[in-house]
Protein backbone atom coordinates (compact mmCIF):
# COMPACT_ATOMS: atom_id res chain seq x y z
CA UNK A 1 0.00 0.00 0.00
CA UNK A 2 3.02 2.62 0.64
CA UNK A 3 3.94 2.00 -2.63
CA UNK A 4 0.45 2.62 -4.53
CA UNK A 5 -0.24 5.51 -2.24
CA UNK A 6 3.60 7.18 -2.65
CA UNK A 7 3.18 6.73 -6.54
CA UNK A 8 -0.25 8.28 -6.39
CA UNK A 9 0.74 11.43 -4.55
CA UNK A 10 4.27 11.89 -6.20
CA UNK A 11 2.11 11.85 -9.87
CA UNK A 12 -0.77 14.10 -8.85
CA UNK A 13 2.23 16.50 -7.45
CA UNK A 14 4.00 16.11 -10.46
CA UNK A 15 0.89 17.08 -12.61
CA UNK A 16 0.38 20.12 -10.39
CA UNK A 17 4.13 21.62 -10.16
CA UNK A 18 3.94 21.95 -13.55
CA UNK A 19 1.99 23.49 -16.09
CA UNK A 20 0.68 20.71 -17.62
CA UNK A 21 -2.23 20.14 -15.45
CA UNK A 22 -2.88 23.65 -15.57
CA UNK A 23 -2.96 23.88 -19.65
CA UNK A 24 -5.33 20.54 -19.78
CA UNK A 25 -7.46 21.67 -17.06
CA UNK A 26 -7.95 25.46 -19.27
CA UNK A 27 -7.89 23.92 -22.61
CA UNK A 28 -10.54 21.34 -21.62
CA UNK A 29 -13.26 23.43 -20.44
CA UNK A 30 -13.00 26.10 -22.87
CA UNK A 31 -13.28 23.55 -25.81
CA UNK A 32 -16.36 22.18 -23.75
CA UNK A 33 -17.57 25.29 -23.62
CA UNK A 34 -17.10 26.17 -27.00
CA UNK A 35 -18.08 22.93 -28.70
CA UNK A 36 -21.18 22.75 -26.69
CA UNK A 37 -22.62 26.55 -27.08
CA UNK A 38 -21.53 26.64 -30.85
CA UNK A 39 -23.37 23.31 -31.32
CA UNK A 40 -27.14 23.57 -31.49
CA UNK A 41 -27.36 23.47 -27.30
CA UNK A 42 -29.70 26.56 -27.84
CA UNK A 43 -31.08 25.22 -30.95
CA UNK A 44 -32.52 22.77 -29.35
CA UNK A 45 -34.46 24.65 -26.70
CA UNK A 46 -34.04 21.92 -23.81
CA UNK A 47 -32.39 21.82 -20.49
CA UNK A 48 -30.53 18.74 -21.18
CA UNK A 49 -26.59 18.39 -21.70
CA UNK A 50 -26.63 15.82 -23.91
CA UNK A 51 -25.14 18.37 -26.47
CA UNK A 52 -22.25 18.47 -23.85
CA UNK A 53 -21.56 14.61 -23.66
CA UNK A 54 -21.80 14.03 -27.12
CA UNK A 55 -18.87 16.14 -27.69
CA UNK A 56 -16.72 14.45 -25.09
CA UNK A 57 -15.26 11.08 -26.45
CA UNK A 58 -13.72 13.29 -29.43
CA UNK A 59 -12.15 15.80 -26.82
CA UNK A 60 -11.14 13.32 -24.91
CA UNK A 61 -9.54 11.14 -28.07
CA UNK A 62 -6.81 14.03 -28.20
CA UNK A 63 -6.41 15.02 -24.36
CA UNK A 64 -6.97 12.21 -22.64
CA UNK A 65 -3.33 10.20 -24.60
CA UNK A 66 -2.34 14.25 -23.85
CA UNK A 67 -1.95 13.50 -20.04
CA UNK A 68 -1.06 9.82 -20.45
CA UNK A 69 1.92 10.45 -22.78
CA UNK A 70 4.06 11.52 -20.25
CA UNK A 71 3.46 8.48 -17.89
CA UNK A 72 6.21 5.85 -18.72
CA UNK A 73 8.12 7.23 -21.40
CA UNK A 74 9.34 10.32 -19.25
CA UNK A 75 10.11 7.94 -16.65
CA UNK A 76 12.10 5.69 -19.24
CA UNK A 77 13.93 8.53 -20.96
CA UNK A 78 15.19 10.21 -18.08
CA UNK A 79 16.10 6.89 -16.59
CA UNK A 80 14.21 8.03 -13.13
CA UNK A 81 12.50 4.54 -13.93
CA UNK A 82 15.68 2.73 -12.38
CA UNK A 83 15.57 4.80 -8.96
CA UNK A 84 11.72 4.42 -8.76
CA UNK A 85 12.20 0.54 -8.96
CA UNK A 86 14.73 0.26 -6.78
CA UNK A 87 12.00 1.65 -3.79
CA UNK A 88 10.13 -1.61 -2.58
CA UNK A 89 7.32 -0.73 -5.22
CA UNK A 90 5.83 -3.71 -6.69
CA UNK A 91 5.27 -2.82 -10.65
CA UNK A 92 1.48 -3.34 -10.59
CA UNK A 93 1.57 -0.51 -7.58
CA UNK A 94 2.98 1.75 -10.05
CA UNK A 95 1.53 1.31 -12.60
CA UNK A 96 -1.67 1.56 -10.76
CA UNK A 97 -0.78 4.88 -9.02
CA UNK A 98 0.22 6.82 -11.98
CA UNK A 99 -2.99 5.50 -14.21
CA UNK A 100 -5.15 6.60 -10.47
CA UNK A 101 -3.19 10.00 -10.18
CA UNK A 102 -3.86 11.07 -14.16
CA UNK A 103 -7.42 9.91 -13.48
CA UNK A 104 -8.05 12.04 -10.69
CA UNK A 105 -6.93 14.96 -13.24
CA UNK A 106 -9.23 13.88 -15.69
CA UNK A 107 -12.30 13.49 -13.00
CA UNK A 108 -11.64 17.24 -11.61
CA UNK A 109 -11.36 17.98 -15.42
CA UNK A 110 -14.95 16.91 -15.45
CA UNK A 111 -15.81 18.50 -12.33
CA UNK A 112 -14.93 21.74 -13.47
CA UNK A 113 -17.63 21.40 -15.64
CA UNK A 114 -20.55 21.86 -13.21
CA UNK A 115 -21.20 25.70 -14.78
CA UNK A 116 -22.87 23.62 -17.39
CA UNK A 117 -25.02 21.75 -15.19
CA UNK A 118 -25.91 25.03 -13.29
CA UNK A 119 -27.03 26.34 -17.07
CA UNK A 120 -29.21 23.79 -17.63
CA UNK A 121 -30.90 24.19 -14.21
CA UNK A 122 -31.10 27.47 -14.60
CA UNK A 123 -32.55 26.97 -17.89
CA UNK A 124 -35.50 24.86 -17.15
CA UNK A 125 -35.52 21.64 -15.07
CA UNK A 126 -33.64 18.99 -16.08
CA UNK A 127 -34.37 15.14 -16.16
CA UNK A 128 -31.26 14.31 -13.56
CA UNK A 129 -30.98 10.94 -14.71
CA UNK A 130 -29.10 11.66 -17.69
CA UNK A 131 -26.71 13.87 -16.48
CA UNK A 132 -25.18 11.70 -13.94
CA UNK A 133 -25.20 9.02 -15.73
CA UNK A 134 -23.39 11.30 -18.70
CA UNK A 135 -21.13 12.48 -15.61
CA UNK A 136 -20.16 8.60 -14.94
CA UNK A 137 -19.93 7.33 -18.90
CA UNK A 138 -17.21 10.23 -19.54
CA UNK A 139 -15.52 8.81 -16.63
CA UNK A 140 -15.40 5.52 -17.47
CA UNK A 141 -14.60 6.63 -21.21
CA UNK A 142 -11.86 8.78 -19.97
CA UNK A 143 -10.60 5.75 -17.92
CA UNK A 144 -10.61 3.50 -20.81
CA UNK A 145 -8.80 5.74 -23.20
CA UNK A 146 -5.79 6.34 -20.59
CA UNK A 147 -5.52 3.05 -19.84
CA UNK A 148 -4.82 2.63 -23.39
CA UNK A 149 -2.82 5.54 -23.59
CA UNK A 150 -0.73 4.25 -20.41
CA UNK A 151 0.09 1.37 -22.55
CA UNK A 152 1.56 3.23 -25.46
CA UNK A 153 3.75 5.35 -22.91
CA UNK A 154 5.36 2.16 -21.97
CA UNK A 155 5.78 1.08 -25.69
CA UNK A 156 8.30 3.97 -26.25
CA UNK A 157 10.73 6.51 -24.82
CA UNK A 158 9.15 9.47 -26.82
CA UNK A 159 5.96 11.16 -26.01
CA UNK A 160 5.42 12.09 -29.48
CA UNK A 161 5.48 8.86 -30.84
CA UNK A 162 3.07 7.62 -27.27
CA UNK A 163 1.01 10.42 -27.80
CA UNK A 164 0.36 10.02 -32.00
CA UNK A 165 -0.03 5.75 -30.73
CA UNK A 166 -2.64 6.52 -28.00
CA UNK A 167 -4.88 9.20 -30.41
CA UNK A 168 -4.68 6.15 -32.82
CA UNK A 169 -5.99 3.20 -30.68
CA UNK A 170 -8.90 5.66 -29.04
CA UNK A 171 -9.77 6.68 -31.80
CA UNK A 172 -10.01 2.93 -33.45
CA UNK A 173 -11.98 1.56 -30.36
CA UNK A 174 -14.09 4.85 -30.37
CA UNK A 175 -15.05 4.35 -34.10
CA UNK A 176 -15.20 0.25 -34.59
CA UNK A 177 -19.17 1.07 -34.18
CA UNK A 178 -19.97 3.87 -36.33
CA UNK A 179 -22.71 3.50 -39.01
CA UNK A 180 -20.16 3.78 -41.82
CA UNK A 181 -17.45 1.72 -40.41
CA UNK A 182 -20.30 -1.05 -39.74
CA UNK A 183 -21.54 -1.32 -43.57
CA UNK A 184 -17.83 -0.98 -44.78
CA UNK A 185 -17.04 -4.11 -42.75
CA UNK A 186 -20.23 -5.96 -43.09
CA UNK A 187 -19.50 -5.79 -47.10
CA UNK A 188 -15.89 -7.31 -46.01
CA UNK A 189 -16.26 -9.49 -42.76
CA UNK A 190 -18.43 -12.36 -41.88
CA UNK A 191 -21.08 -10.91 -39.79
CA UNK A 192 -20.50 -12.84 -36.56
CA UNK A 193 -17.26 -10.47 -36.90
CA UNK A 194 -18.70 -7.38 -37.36
CA UNK A 195 -21.22 -8.13 -34.80
CA UNK A 196 -18.23 -8.90 -32.16
CA UNK A 197 -16.65 -5.46 -32.96
CA UNK A 198 -19.14 -3.21 -32.71
CA UNK A 199 -19.82 -4.73 -29.34
CA UNK A 200 -16.06 -3.33 -28.30
CA UNK A 201 -17.07 -0.09 -29.54
CA UNK A 202 -16.55 2.38 -27.02
CA UNK A 203 -19.14 5.04 -29.16
CA UNK A 204 -22.48 2.40 -28.48
CA UNK A 205 -21.47 1.76 -24.82
CA UNK A 206 -20.90 5.28 -24.33
CA UNK A 207 -24.02 6.45 -25.73
CA UNK A 208 -26.42 3.77 -24.42
CA UNK A 209 -25.10 4.70 -20.53
CA UNK A 210 -25.36 8.29 -21.57
CA UNK A 211 -29.46 7.70 -22.06
CA UNK A 212 -30.05 7.91 -18.77
CA UNK A 213 -29.51 3.93 -17.71
CA UNK A 214 -26.61 2.23 -16.33
CA UNK A 215 -26.95 -1.19 -17.69
CA UNK A 216 -24.41 -3.67 -15.49
CA UNK A 217 -23.24 -4.71 -18.69
CA UNK A 218 -21.96 -1.32 -19.83
CA UNK A 219 -20.47 -1.03 -16.57
CA UNK A 220 -18.63 -4.26 -16.50
CA UNK A 221 -17.38 -2.99 -20.20
CA UNK A 222 -15.76 -0.70 -19.66
CA UNK A 223 -14.34 -2.05 -16.42
CA UNK A 224 -13.08 -4.79 -18.46
CA UNK A 225 -10.96 -2.57 -20.75
CA UNK A 226 -9.54 -0.60 -18.40
CA UNK A 227 -8.38 -4.34 -16.73
CA UNK A 228 -7.51 -5.57 -19.86
CA UNK A 229 -4.83 -2.89 -20.65
CA UNK A 230 -3.50 -1.90 -17.22
CA UNK A 231 -2.85 -5.77 -16.99
CA UNK A 232 -0.85 -5.38 -20.39
CA UNK A 233 1.10 -2.09 -19.19
CA UNK A 234 2.45 -4.29 -16.67
CA UNK A 235 3.38 -7.23 -18.71
CA UNK A 236 5.09 -4.95 -20.74
CA UNK A 237 6.90 -3.06 -18.22
CA UNK A 238 8.24 -5.60 -16.29
CA UNK A 239 9.42 -7.13 -20.28
CA UNK A 240 10.84 -3.34 -21.21
CA UNK A 241 11.45 -1.49 -18.42
CA UNK A 242 15.63 -1.44 -18.56
CA UNK A 243 15.20 -2.41 -22.34
CA UNK B 1 23.72 -18.12 14.65
CA UNK B 2 22.66 -18.34 10.53
CA UNK B 3 23.01 -14.58 10.66
CA UNK B 4 26.59 -14.57 11.07
CA UNK B 5 27.82 -17.27 8.30
CA UNK B 6 25.30 -15.14 5.81
CA UNK B 7 27.03 -13.04 3.18
CA UNK B 8 25.02 -9.80 2.88
CA UNK B 9 26.04 -10.34 -1.05
CA UNK B 10 26.08 -13.76 -2.49
CA UNK B 11 26.10 -13.46 -6.23
CA UNK B 12 25.83 -17.32 -8.08
CA UNK B 13 26.62 -17.32 -11.87
CA UNK B 14 24.89 -14.49 -12.30
CA UNK B 15 24.29 -13.85 -16.40
CA UNK B 16 23.33 -11.24 -18.73
CA UNK B 17 23.15 -10.77 -22.23
CA UNK B 18 21.52 -7.90 -24.94
CA UNK B 19 20.82 -10.04 -28.01
CA UNK B 20 24.01 -11.02 -29.05
CA UNK B 21 26.01 -9.45 -26.94
CA UNK B 22 26.87 -11.01 -23.21
CA UNK B 23 27.14 -8.22 -20.60
CA UNK B 24 28.05 -10.11 -18.21
CA UNK B 25 29.35 -13.82 -18.32
CA UNK B 26 28.39 -16.46 -15.25
CA UNK B 27 30.18 -14.29 -12.11
CA UNK B 28 30.13 -15.61 -8.66
CA UNK B 29 31.07 -13.64 -5.61
CA UNK B 30 29.91 -12.56 -2.06
CA UNK B 31 30.08 -9.45 -0.06
CA UNK B 32 30.20 -9.33 3.56
CA UNK B 33 29.43 -6.71 6.08
CA UNK B 34 32.28 -4.27 6.68
CA UNK B 35 33.80 -4.74 3.25
CA UNK B 36 34.16 -2.51 0.45
CA UNK B 37 34.40 -3.40 -2.59
CA UNK B 38 35.84 -1.45 -5.14
CA UNK B 39 34.38 -3.00 -8.66
CA UNK B 40 36.67 -1.98 -11.56
CA UNK B 41 36.74 -2.55 -15.35
CA UNK B 42 36.36 -0.81 -18.83
CA UNK B 43 33.42 0.90 -19.86
CA UNK B 44 31.22 -2.13 -20.86
CA UNK B 45 32.88 -4.05 -19.02
CA UNK B 46 29.17 -5.33 -17.19
CA UNK B 47 29.97 -3.21 -13.86
CA UNK B 48 26.56 -0.99 -14.42
CA UNK B 49 24.63 -4.32 -15.77
CA UNK B 50 25.84 -6.46 -12.70
CA UNK B 51 24.63 -4.00 -10.31
CA UNK B 52 21.49 -3.29 -12.07
CA UNK B 53 20.43 -7.12 -11.35
CA UNK B 54 21.53 -6.82 -7.62
CA UNK B 55 19.79 -3.67 -7.33
CA UNK B 56 16.43 -6.03 -8.77
CA UNK B 57 16.00 -3.64 -11.57
CA UNK B 58 17.23 -5.81 -14.06
CA UNK B 59 16.29 -9.62 -13.92
CA UNK B 60 19.35 -12.27 -15.19
CA UNK B 61 19.18 -14.31 -17.46
CA UNK B 62 20.85 -17.30 -15.63
CA UNK B 63 22.30 -17.21 -12.37
CA UNK B 64 20.76 -15.14 -9.64
CA UNK B 65 21.71 -13.34 -6.45
CA UNK B 66 21.11 -12.90 -2.50
CA UNK B 67 21.10 -9.76 -0.99
CA UNK B 68 20.70 -9.92 3.05
CA UNK B 69 19.48 -13.83 2.08
CA UNK B 70 17.10 -12.32 -0.30
CA UNK B 71 16.71 -13.84 -4.13
CA UNK B 72 16.69 -10.87 -6.76
CA UNK B 73 14.64 -12.99 -8.61
CA UNK B 74 12.06 -14.65 -6.09
CA UNK B 75 11.83 -12.02 -3.52
CA UNK B 76 12.79 -8.46 -4.99
CA UNK B 77 10.69 -6.37 -3.10
CA UNK B 78 12.95 -7.53 0.19
CA UNK B 79 15.86 -6.95 -1.97
CA UNK B 80 14.93 -3.48 -2.39
CA UNK B 81 13.88 -3.04 1.62
CA UNK B 82 17.55 -3.99 2.45
CA UNK B 83 19.14 -2.00 -0.33
CA UNK B 84 20.51 1.18 -1.00
CA UNK B 85 21.09 1.94 -4.70
CA UNK B 86 22.82 5.21 -6.74
CA UNK B 87 22.23 4.32 -10.60
CA UNK B 88 24.57 5.61 -13.10
CA UNK B 89 24.13 8.94 -13.36
CA UNK B 90 21.69 9.68 -10.93
CA UNK B 91 18.46 9.79 -12.28
CA UNK B 92 15.81 11.90 -10.55
CA UNK B 93 12.35 13.56 -11.15
CA UNK B 94 14.20 16.73 -12.36
CA UNK B 95 10.56 18.94 -11.55
CA UNK B 96 10.70 17.63 -8.18
CA UNK B 97 12.50 19.84 -5.13
CA UNK B 98 15.29 17.57 -3.22
CA UNK B 99 12.68 17.89 0.10
CA UNK B 100 10.07 16.18 -2.30
CA UNK B 101 12.42 13.89 -3.44
CA UNK B 102 13.68 12.59 -0.36
CA UNK B 103 10.30 12.76 1.03
CA UNK B 104 8.62 10.67 -1.51
CA UNK B 105 11.75 7.70 -1.22
CA UNK B 106 10.70 7.69 2.35
CA UNK B 107 6.81 7.43 1.76
CA UNK B 108 7.58 4.34 -0.55
CA UNK B 109 9.78 3.07 2.38
CA UNK B 110 7.56 3.60 5.11
CA UNK B 111 9.19 6.22 6.86
CA UNK B 112 6.52 7.91 8.26
CA UNK B 113 6.28 11.11 10.85
CA UNK B 114 9.21 12.14 12.75
CA UNK B 115 11.05 9.45 12.02
CA UNK B 116 11.13 10.54 8.26
CA UNK B 117 11.91 14.17 9.14
CA UNK B 118 15.05 12.84 11.43
CA UNK B 119 15.72 10.54 8.73
CA UNK B 120 16.59 13.49 6.12
CA UNK B 121 17.45 15.56 8.18
CA UNK B 122 20.29 13.23 9.17
CA UNK B 123 21.04 12.14 5.50
CA UNK B 124 20.92 15.64 4.34
CA UNK B 125 23.54 16.77 6.22
CA UNK B 126 26.01 13.97 5.98
CA UNK B 127 25.19 14.59 1.74
CA UNK B 128 25.57 17.87 2.95
CA UNK B 129 22.66 19.20 0.87
CA UNK B 130 21.30 21.15 3.36
CA UNK B 131 21.01 24.46 1.22
CA UNK B 132 19.59 23.43 -1.91
CA UNK B 133 16.39 21.50 -0.04
CA UNK B 134 13.98 23.28 -1.41
CA UNK B 135 15.65 23.56 -5.08
CA UNK B 136 13.79 21.62 -8.15
CA UNK B 137 16.40 19.01 -8.93
CA UNK B 138 15.97 20.03 -12.39
CA UNK B 139 18.28 22.93 -11.41
CA UNK B 140 20.84 21.16 -9.41
CA UNK B 141 24.73 21.08 -10.63
CA UNK B 142 26.24 17.78 -11.19
CA UNK B 143 27.78 17.16 -8.06
CA UNK B 144 24.26 18.57 -5.91
CA UNK B 145 22.76 15.76 -8.16
CA UNK B 146 25.14 13.12 -7.54
CA UNK B 147 24.49 13.87 -4.02
CA UNK B 148 21.23 13.91 -3.86
CA UNK B 149 21.34 10.07 -5.52
CA UNK B 150 23.70 9.20 -2.62
CA UNK B 151 21.07 10.55 -0.36
CA UNK B 152 18.24 8.54 -1.38
CA UNK B 153 19.91 5.82 -1.19
CA UNK B 154 20.68 5.87 2.46
CA UNK B 155 18.13 8.04 3.65
CA UNK B 156 16.85 4.34 5.03
CA UNK B 157 19.93 3.41 6.49
CA UNK B 158 19.87 0.62 4.62
CA UNK B 159 22.69 -2.54 5.37
CA UNK B 160 23.69 -2.75 1.62
CA UNK B 161 24.64 0.24 -0.74
CA UNK B 162 25.39 -0.40 -3.97
CA UNK B 163 26.82 2.86 -5.60
CA UNK B 164 27.52 2.89 -9.14
CA UNK B 165 29.86 5.85 -9.54
CA UNK B 166 29.08 8.22 -6.84
CA UNK B 167 32.05 10.81 -7.35
CA UNK B 168 31.44 11.23 -10.72
CA UNK B 169 31.24 14.90 -11.59
CA UNK B 170 32.10 15.95 -7.90
CA UNK B 171 35.35 18.24 -7.69
CA UNK B 172 38.01 17.66 -5.65
CA UNK B 173 36.63 18.86 -2.54
CA UNK B 174 33.52 16.91 -2.76
CA UNK B 175 35.45 13.50 -3.65
CA UNK B 176 36.97 13.97 -0.56
CA UNK B 177 33.91 14.50 1.30
CA UNK B 178 31.64 11.44 -0.32
CA UNK B 179 35.07 9.11 0.35
CA UNK B 180 35.25 9.90 3.86
CA UNK B 181 31.32 9.22 4.56
CA UNK B 182 32.43 6.17 2.62
CA UNK B 183 34.91 5.38 4.63
CA UNK B 184 32.82 6.47 7.83
CA UNK B 185 29.78 3.65 7.19
CA UNK B 186 32.00 1.11 5.63
CA UNK B 187 32.28 -0.69 9.51
CA UNK B 188 29.05 -1.63 9.52
CA UNK B 189 27.59 -1.78 5.77
CA UNK B 190 28.67 -4.14 2.49
CA UNK B 191 29.32 -1.38 0.20
CA UNK B 192 29.77 -2.20 -3.72
CA UNK B 193 31.44 0.83 -5.24
CA UNK B 194 32.13 1.07 -9.11
CA UNK B 195 34.52 3.68 -10.23
CA UNK B 196 36.85 4.35 -13.01
CA UNK B 197 38.92 6.81 -10.55
CA UNK B 198 42.08 4.09 -9.33
CA UNK B 199 43.50 6.14 -6.75
CA UNK B 200 40.09 6.12 -4.97
CA UNK B 201 39.88 2.53 -5.10
CA UNK B 202 43.27 2.32 -2.89
CA UNK B 203 41.61 4.93 -0.62
CA UNK B 204 38.55 3.60 0.25
CA UNK B 205 38.26 -0.12 -1.17
CA UNK B 206 39.19 -3.15 1.34
CA UNK B 207 38.54 -5.84 -1.90
CA UNK B 208 38.83 -4.88 -5.53
CA UNK B 209 37.23 -6.66 -8.32
CA UNK B 210 38.08 -6.20 -11.77
CA UNK B 211 35.94 -7.28 -14.41
CA UNK B 212 36.14 -7.74 -18.59
CA UNK B 213 33.76 -8.49 -21.38
CA UNK B 214 31.39 -10.02 -18.27
CA UNK B 215 33.76 -11.83 -16.49
CA UNK B 216 35.33 -11.52 -13.16
CA UNK B 217 39.70 -10.80 -13.89
CA UNK B 218 41.08 -9.98 -10.47
CA UNK B 219 39.18 -10.69 -7.08
CA UNK B 220 41.47 -9.81 -4.01
CA UNK B 221 42.45 -7.37 -1.58
CA UNK B 222 43.96 -3.83 -2.71
CA UNK B 223 47.23 -4.38 -0.96
CA UNK B 224 47.48 -7.95 -2.50
CA UNK B 225 46.94 -7.18 -5.94
CA UNK B 226 49.21 -3.94 -5.95
CA UNK B 227 51.96 -6.07 -3.99
CA UNK B 228 51.69 -9.09 -6.52
CA UNK B 229 52.01 -6.97 -9.32
CA UNK B 230 54.75 -4.83 -8.44
CA UNK B 231 53.35 -1.37 -9.51
CA UNK B 232 50.76 1.45 -9.05
CA UNK B 233 47.15 0.18 -9.83
CA UNK B 234 46.83 1.92 -12.82
CA UNK B 235 49.61 -0.09 -14.34
CA UNK B 236 47.89 -3.06 -12.99
CA UNK B 237 44.46 -2.18 -14.13
CA UNK B 238 46.17 -1.73 -17.85
CA UNK B 239 47.78 -4.96 -17.87
CA UNK B 240 44.95 -6.44 -17.05
CA UNK B 241 42.14 -5.39 -19.28
CA UNK B 242 44.34 -2.86 -21.52
CA UNK B 243 44.06 -3.59 -25.65
CA UNK B 244 47.04 -6.08 -25.51
CA UNK B 245 44.90 -8.89 -23.16
CA UNK B 246 41.89 -8.72 -25.57
CA UNK B 247 43.93 -9.00 -29.02
CA UNK B 248 44.95 -12.16 -27.15
CA UNK B 249 42.03 -13.27 -25.92
CA UNK B 250 40.35 -13.16 -29.19
CA UNK B 251 42.73 -14.54 -31.23
CA UNK B 252 42.97 -17.68 -28.45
Amino acid sequence: MNGFLSVFKREVKAYFSTPLAYVFLVVFLVLCGLLTFMDDFFKMRQASMQVFFSNIPMLFIFLVPAIAMRLWSEERRSNSVEMLFSLPITTTQAVLGKFFAAWGVLILALALTFPMVMTVTYLGDPDWGPIVTGYVGSLLLAGAYLAIGSFFSVLTRSQVIAFVLGVVFCGIFLYLGSPRVMSMMSNLMPMGFVEAMESLSFQTRFESIQRGVIELRDLLFFILIIAGWLWANIILLEERRAA
Amino acid sequence: MEKETMHLIEIKELRKAFGPIVAVDGISFTVDKGDVLGFLGPNGAGKSTTMKMLSGFLPPDGGTALVNGHDIITDVINVRRSLGYLAENAPAYDEMSVIGMLKFVCDARGIKGSARKQAIDKVAISCAITGVMHQPIGTLSKGYRRRLGLAQAMVHDPDVLILDEPTDGLDPNQKHEVRNLIKSMASEKCIVISTHILEEVEAICSRIIIIDQGRILVDETADSLISKHGGSLDQTFRELTGPSVVAKGGAS
